[in-house]
């Protein structure tokens, strides 16, 4: 059943300009003027103005969970912004009902000279609570925070770690209604950064509405069920998290550069399940990767390479059809050699990129590299962390002594 | 206006902090700590001491006790005055972080600048109670005139202090002429000196808005008698003047500071 309406962008356009607000004298006091005595805004660009925001609309209903994708420019932060009430569209509308909060940058309030102590009230009340309301929820922030040793020293002398995971700890803290997450969820170690979304959902299941904003795909998929995708601050597709999130990587991926110079290319690299799932693969499960390799020139002795690497580009697998006992394969002009490999994904939950070559091992020759040329998830049932999944079962838990 | 005092309402406990943080870093990481808010004060009656005794030594007369009582009244009021200025003026470019990141009134930062000072001005009080009783000044029913007097000086404060740091977060220039201003202005208003040493010139001083109230405090206490009524209008005038006009030119340019800061 979809809920009432809690945040409403309507036809957004903003403006912005580059370079210095005012440049001279000449600008600055017909603009002051302008700016004092009317509230309109020209509707035209003048030099080096931009739009920030073209034509933004959608809609979020209560309880829902609504993610923001987009490349660094896209407009995320600056919809954000608007929607916190920071900055005015110059057109158009924008309604957000109930107690906003906006996680935007953990710790913007915090004074290097206070103490923890002192800094969970200073940035608490900043976020909107009071001080009441923090007293009551003090000892919850430090224990999530996990910085009890800590909460009397200067925030100067905090790791930057230990500084996010205050702020966070202080945000999480707020329950509003309508909440606003931008990247915040990459802070601290790994294990916190599971602690942050474990309580993300809390929020949500709190019946809170959330905007998120990340580069962290995989968050994104499993928190939010509906996203958009923006570019250029235009709102290029809504959808499911999903497929926006495909979208994206499709637009994301280095394209085939220019094949023609090549004497042999990747022209096709696909990954898939028996399902047909091309995304999100439970781990142990067992995949199909196909690489298609298309020849400009005669080209002999060919081998194609399969790599797998996580999200820190470290590299976790890689092997290949001459490594596997193929044996190479000769092409001439036109002809397209597919090579077919099954895995099996021991992997752990996170983010993974799959990329391929094409090598001739006898002349150590690279015909074409395609690094980073798929992007997948793994999911678990089990809570494993690390590098590989040993598929682990506990056999017995039994005392033998005492 | 009314909106103004809504929100100030609403974001009180904001207020409250932001105040206690300015008046917290203010005196951490000193030994001396919060003697700093006593010892201060103490320093600048000296020093209206020594320009005392020194024009006195010039001029060949001495010094009387009721004048070191005034030199006190006028400078800590004054003191007042000039720090919530120059702190305030800079309260939103100081908290650019605040002011790009999260939402709020932004009315609160200039406010909390100008109750920290207030806070240094209260501390300083006892300086005065303590100046006041050992030159035996004594009490009249005209003491009643203080708290309306320092009223006044509060509303004007706080009137510039939105106005200025408004100001401020457009053009940074702002912080430089006040600093000039605020250098200088001790030489145009009464407080080293008295009104009546300029004859008929001295009206033009009091046009100077904190002036009246400055006369008027050492009018009220000193010599125990009201206040010039006139004059004290005109400084009412300017506080609701300000009141009216600071709160309105803020409130319309708020929506422009994230982004022009």
């Amino acid at each position: 059943m979809p809920g009432e309406v809690v945040v409403e962008a309507n036809h957004l356009w903003k403006k912005f300009k580059r370079g210095e607000i005012f440049s001279s004298l000449r600008d600055l006091i017909p603009a002051l003027v302008k700016r004092t005595v009317t509230r309109e805004q020209a509707e035209k660009l003048q030099v080096r103005e931009f739009w920030a925001l073209k034509d933004v609309c959608f809609q979020v209903r209560r309880g829902e969970a609504f993610g923001i994708i987009g490349h660094n420019g896209a407009g995320k932060s600056t919809l954000l912004k608007h929607l916190s009430g920071i900055i005015q569209p110059t057109r158009g509308s924008l309604s957000v009902k109930g107690r906003l909060s906006a996680l935007i940058e953990v710790g913007a309030g915090f004074h290097p000279d206070l103490t923890g102590r002192e800094n969970i009230y200073l940035y608490g009340t900043i976020l909107g609570m009071d001080r009441e309301e923090i007293r009551r929820k003090f000892d919850a922030i430090v224990a999530f925070s996990e910085l009890e040793d800590f909460i009397d020293t200067p925030v100067k002398r905090y790791s930057s770690g230990m500084f996010a995971r205050l702020g966070f700890s202080v945000s999480a803290h707020v329950e509003p209604e309508v909440l606003i997450i931008d990247e915040v969820l990459s802070v601290g170690d790994y294990l916190f950064q599971r602690k942050g979304l474990e309580k993300m959902r809390q929020v949500m299941a709190g019946g809170a509405t959330v905007l998120f904003v990340s580069h962290n795909l995989r968050a994104m998929t499993d928190l939010c069920q509906r996203a958009i995708l923006m570019d250029h601050g235009q709102v290029l597709i809504e959808g499911t998290t999903a497929e926006v999130v495909r979208r994206y990587m499709d637009r994301s991926k280095e394209g085939p550069a220019d094949t023609s110079a090549k004497e042999a290319y990747i022209s096709r690299i696909k990954l898939y399940d028996d399902k047909g799932n091309d995304l999100q693969f439970e781990a142990g499960q067992e995949v199909t990767v196909e690489i298609d390799v298309t020849a400009n020139q005669p080209c002999q002795r060919l081998a194609v390479v399969i790599e797998c690497a996580d999200d820190e580009q470290y590299d976790v697998f890689n092997t290949s059809t001459q490594r596997l006992g193929e044996t190479p394969f000769n092409l001439e002009p036109g002809q397209t050699e597919r090579v077919t490999f099954r895995l099996t994904l021991h992997l752990v939950p996170g983010t993974f990129h799959l990329g391929c070559y094409v090598y001739r091992y006898d002349i150590q020759k690279d015909y074409d590299t395609r690094t980073r040329a798929v992007t997948f998830y793994v999911t678990s049932r089990t809570d494993v962390r690390g590098a590989a999944h040993l598929e682990p079962r506990v056999l017995s838990q039994t005392r033998v002594a005492g | 206006m009314l909106k103004f005092l809504r929100d100030l309402r609403k974001y009180r406990d904001l207020l409250f902090m932001l105040t206690w943080r300015d008046i917290r870093i203010k005196y951490k990481q000193s030994i001396m700590g919060f003697m700093w808010a006593l010892l201060m004060p103490m320093l600048i009656v000296a020093a209206g001491l020594i320009v005392k005794l020194g024009l006195a030594g010039v001029s060949g007369r001495g010094v009387q006790m009721s004048q070191l009582a005034t030199v006190t009244l006028k400078a800590l009021p004054w003191a007042f005055f000039v720090g919530a200025i120059r702190f305030a003026t800079n309260s939103l470019t100081s908290n650019v972080n605040l002011v790009t990141k999260v939402a709020f009134p932004r009315a609160v930062f200039p406010l909390a600048a100008t109750l920290s000072a207030l806070f240094d001005f209260a501390i300083a009080s006892v300086v005065v109670i303590v100046v006041l009783t050992i030159a035996r000044v004594g009490f009249s029913v005209h003491l009643l005139w203080v708290p309306l007097l320092l009223a006044l000086l509060f509303v004007q404060t706080a009137g510039f202090a939105l106005l200025l740091s408004a100001a401020n977060l457009f053009f940074r220039d702002v912080k430089y002429i006040v600093e000039v201003i605020m250098t200088f202005a001790i030489f145009f208003t009464p407080v080293f000196y008295e009104v009546e040493l300029f004859g008929k010139w001295g009206q033009l001083l009091m046009l100077n808005p904190v002036a009246p109230i400055l006369e008027g405090l050492n009018a009220a206490v000193v010599h125990h008698h009201a206040p010039d009524l006139k004059w004290t209008l005109y400084a009412a005038a300017w506080g609701l003047g300000l009141m009216t006009i600071g709160p309105m030119i803020f409130h319309r340019l708020e929506p422009q500071f994230a982004e022009s800061i």
